[in-house]
């Protein structure tokens, strides 16, 4: 008989995990609190550093789950241990009895709304990272044209008042990717992006900067201060240029926020039931973290992705195949006798 | 008018929304490496003149961005063109011929 | 802008504020910059609205001006703040309403450092009780004279004789509102409405029929800012924060600016009339200034008081433009007659400023 697995999550960790766990021949439950699988990534555009297609990404890992049970707008109701395995009531009314679970509960953006200098949600034209590759994926271009757009890094990362002080570690480059596409499609408009530190680590991300810097891209060191409207109905954007000492200031059309990550709201709620550890900054707590990054001190327990964490794609995908590898141990080591 | 004996002082802030930009488009057009600086300061860090009066072609791209062309020409003012800077850029800017770019554009 | 993203933010920042049973302390400076506006509230409050709002003649200064300037110490401070406290309880009251930003701002302070500090509050305790032979208290709720008008602004609404709307075309007035700096920036949670958008003179103004704009510069400070005005060597920082806020304001065409702080409508009414006479430069329309009210004169307008018992001739500002435009009746030939309808002088007239 199969053993039976439960991932929690169906976005790019859980999908990739249930992937490679079908293969190895386990009975795959996964759940999924949204109409759609795919999380984040179904909502993203194009991906950093070379604009790939977020929708081919998606649809390969879809591909790869035929066999997978799936089960979309459906929640953990209640979850526990019987003995050495876990029994979960799902808000469908299902019973699962799994033999080992996976959290991949990913990552909540950063509600914008709560940077109030900023003016989310009070003027029109500011609008979050996650919105604008909405805009760019329905093709809806930005009325009238605009002359100058703006790009604030670190909103809701890098600041303790915010409740996170944690680098979101995509922002950076997910901005300088936005900032290009932005100024192809509006080569006229000024893009400015105002950073703290530029983050481009990854392999062609420092490609990606000069390609923005190429193009025009003004970069300013310093975190916006306030945001203001103005009387014709464009924004005044107010921040330091720390690299000459002075402040400055800036009549944008639109400005896009990099909201960054914070941990699921509905993981928590799952890890509170079982228990489970998180550190200062409200993510999960692996077993250690160096060698058992997607362990659990629960036994049976492991992770993958954002929810220890934040963390960019492939690292996610990278997680979510080291984790079914340690399921697999795991399920060898405890259920299958020898 | 009245001498109060105190009044309005200038705003010593940089305001985008009136700084020259065509100008340093036709620099950018002429000089697109200038583009590429990324503010890392080597160039004021090794520069010959810049011990003895400020010298930064690194401060001197950053006025020209915000607008400030007179700060920008007075802190080359200082440049023998020897060459220093050019060796050590990173991003492999042909500095000098940047700066002779910049006296041509923005010189009186 | 979107209304409702407002209405969100103005949500998280709900202050409790008893209806009812206050101890009242004035400020030092508002009765000589405006001399109506602390009458005006105790009359509002006392006998239109029946509100037991108790004042008493031994109430002192805060030391709010000496603790920004410098010249005391912080300990000071704080036992003449514990004197204030003490006698309101000696009084019989736990609400303690002031009249003061400043004030406002340091019993803000101050409550929160003997909070993180209980040893310090022991000593102030003391302090007080070798100085003064009272018992030290605080009060249950503290707000601002400003909380407690805004408490009110329906009722007063009810009472109204005008609503802040021209006359003429039947449009809401456009009022910008200034909040005073220590009002709630230090502790966006003590203010009604946070610190980002506060609430406060907004609903006032909603609640009698004018309409609020939003111009860049609104959090900007008026310039006051104590040592930058009271050393005259520093009053070009004061007056060109004040014009930074003029020239942010302007294009929004303003008819009226309300305050809720002692410094800010002194200093946003008397340096329209340095800006006008040094740069020629006047922001109302044809040659006048915007007025500036308290917000206790405006509930005064609102309720149909005399305009010259509000002692609105002794702003820089003309007022009559917006007395005219919103229909308020005044006696033109009243403006410069005393209590006892005696003339107490008439200034002398600006050269730019109408």
């Amino acid at each position: 008989m199969k053993n039976n697995i439960l991932v929690i999550g169906g976005g790019a960790a859980g999908l990739e995990a249930a992937a490679n766990l079908e293969r190895l021949g386990y009975n795959i439950i996964l759940i999924e609190r949204d109409k759609q699988l795919g999380g984040h990534l179904a909502k993203w555009d194009r991906l950093f550093p070379d604009g790939l297609p977020a929708q081919e990404v998606l649809d390969s890992l879809l591909d790869n789950i035929s066999n997978v049970k799936c089960f979309t707008e459906t929640d953990i109701q209640a979850i526990n241990i019987l003995d050495k395995s876990f029994n979960a009531i799902l808000s469908n009314g299902i019973t699962v009895l799994a033999d080992a679970v996976l959290m991949a509960s990913g990552f909540d953006i950063f509600p914008a709304a709560k940077k109030e200098e900023y003016g989310y949600g009070i003027y029109e034209n500011v609008i979050t990272n996650q919105d604008l590759e909405q805009m760019f994926k329905q093709q809806q271009s930005i009325s009238p044209i605009p002359r100058a757009i703006g790009f604030v890094h670190c909103v809701g990362s890098r600041d303790e008042k915010a409740g996170n002080p944690a680098c979101s570690k995509v922002c950076c480059a997910t901005a300088v990717k936005q900032a290009c596409e932005v100024k192809e499609l509006y080569p006229d408009a000024d893009v400015y992006c105002f950073y703290m530190d530029l983050r481009m680590f990854g392999r062609r991300y420092e490609d990606l900067y000069l390609k923005a810097q190429k193009s025009g891209v003004r970069f300013i060191r310093g975190r916006v201060s306030e945001v203001a409207q103005t009387a014709d109905n464009r924004l005044l954007v107010k921040a330091e240029d720390t690299l000459s000492s002075k402040p400055v200031r800036v009549n944008l059309d639109m400005l896009v926020l990099m909201a960054g990550m914070r941990p699921s709201e509905a993981g928590h709620k799952v890890g509170i039931q079982l228990n489970l550890t998180t550190e200062d900054d409200g993510f999960f707590s692996a077993k250690d973290g160096m060698l058992s990054l997607q362990k659990s001190k629960l036994p049976g327990l492991f992770y993958a992705g954002a929810c220890t964490g934040a963390k960019t794609l492939p690292d996610t995908l990278h997680e979510a195949r080291s984790a079914a590898m340690e399921i697999d141990r795991y399920i060898k080591e405890n259920f299958i006798k020898k | 008018m009245i001498d109060f004996g105190f009044g309005i002082s200038p705003s010593s802030g940089i305001n985008l929304n009136n700084s020259d930009k065509d100008t340093f488009s036709k620099l950018a057009k002429m000089e697109p490496n200038v583009l590429k600086c990324m503010a890392c300061g080597s160039c004021t860090a090794t520069c010959t003149a810049g011990d003895f009066k400020t010298t930064s072609l690194r401060t001197a791209i950053l006025n020209l961005q915000n607008g400030l062309k007179d700060e920008a020409l007075e802190i080359l003012s200082g440049c023998m063109l020897c060459g220093k800077c050019t060796m050590v850029c990173p991003r492999g800017i042909n500095t000098r011929h940047l700066i002779l770019s910049i006296n041509k554009i923005y010189g009186k | 802008m979107i209304y409702e993203g407002k209405k969100k933010i103005w949500a998280d920042y709900q202050k409790e504020i008893p209806e009812d049973h206050y101890f009242y302390v004035r400020s030092c400076i508002r009765q000589s910059f405006f001399p109506a506006s602390e009458a005006t509230f105790i009359d509002i409050t006392k006998r239109q609205l029946g509100k037991d709002i108790f004042e008493t003649e031994h109430h002192t200064t805060c030391g709010g001006i000496a603790y920004h300037s410098d010249t005391i110490p912080h300990e000071t401070v704080m036992t003449i703040i514990a004197r204030q406290f003490a006698l309101m309880k000696k009084y019989g009251y736990e609400n303690y309403v002031c009249s003061c930003i400043t004030s406002f701002g340091l019993y803000c302070e101050t409550l929160e450092t003997w909070r993180e500090f209980p040893e310090l509050q022991e000593k102030i305790a003391d302090n007080l009780w070798k100085t003064c032979q009272l018992e030290f208290a605080k009060p249950k709720y503290l707000v601002h004279a400003s909380d407690l008008i805004f408490k009110y602004r329906m009722q007063i609404a009810a009472k109204s004789k005008y609503k802040l709307i021209n006359k003429q075309t039947g449009l809401p007035l456009k009022v910008v509102e200034h909040i005073g700096c220590h009002y709630s920036k230090m502790f966006p949670s003590k203010g009604v409405g946070g610190a980002e958008y506060p609430y406060v003179l907004v609903g006032m103004i909603e609640a009698w029929g004018g309409q609020i704009i939003d111009y860049p510069e609104r959090r900007h400070c008026c310039g006051f800012g104590f040592r930058q005005y009271l050393i005259k060597g520093n009053r070009s920082y004061s007056v060109s924060n004040t014009h930074k806020k003029f020239e942010s304001m302007e294009p929004f065409k303003p008819d009226m600016i309300i305050t809720n702080c002692p410094g800010c409508p002194y200093f946003l009414d008397r340096w329209q009339y340095v800006i006008a006479e040094t740069q020629g430069k006047t922001y109302g329309q044809d040659g006048h200034g915007i007025p500036v009210f308290t917000y206790e004169e405006v509930a005064g307008l609102v309720m149909g008081y005399n305009p010259w018992d509000l002692g609105l001739q002794t702003h820089q500002v003309s007022v009559e433009p917006l007395l005219d435009k919103i229909g308020i009746e005044y006696d033109p030939s009243a403006k410069y007659l005393g209590k006892n309808g005696k003339v107490i002088g008439e200034p002398k007239k600006p050269n730019c400023l109408k």
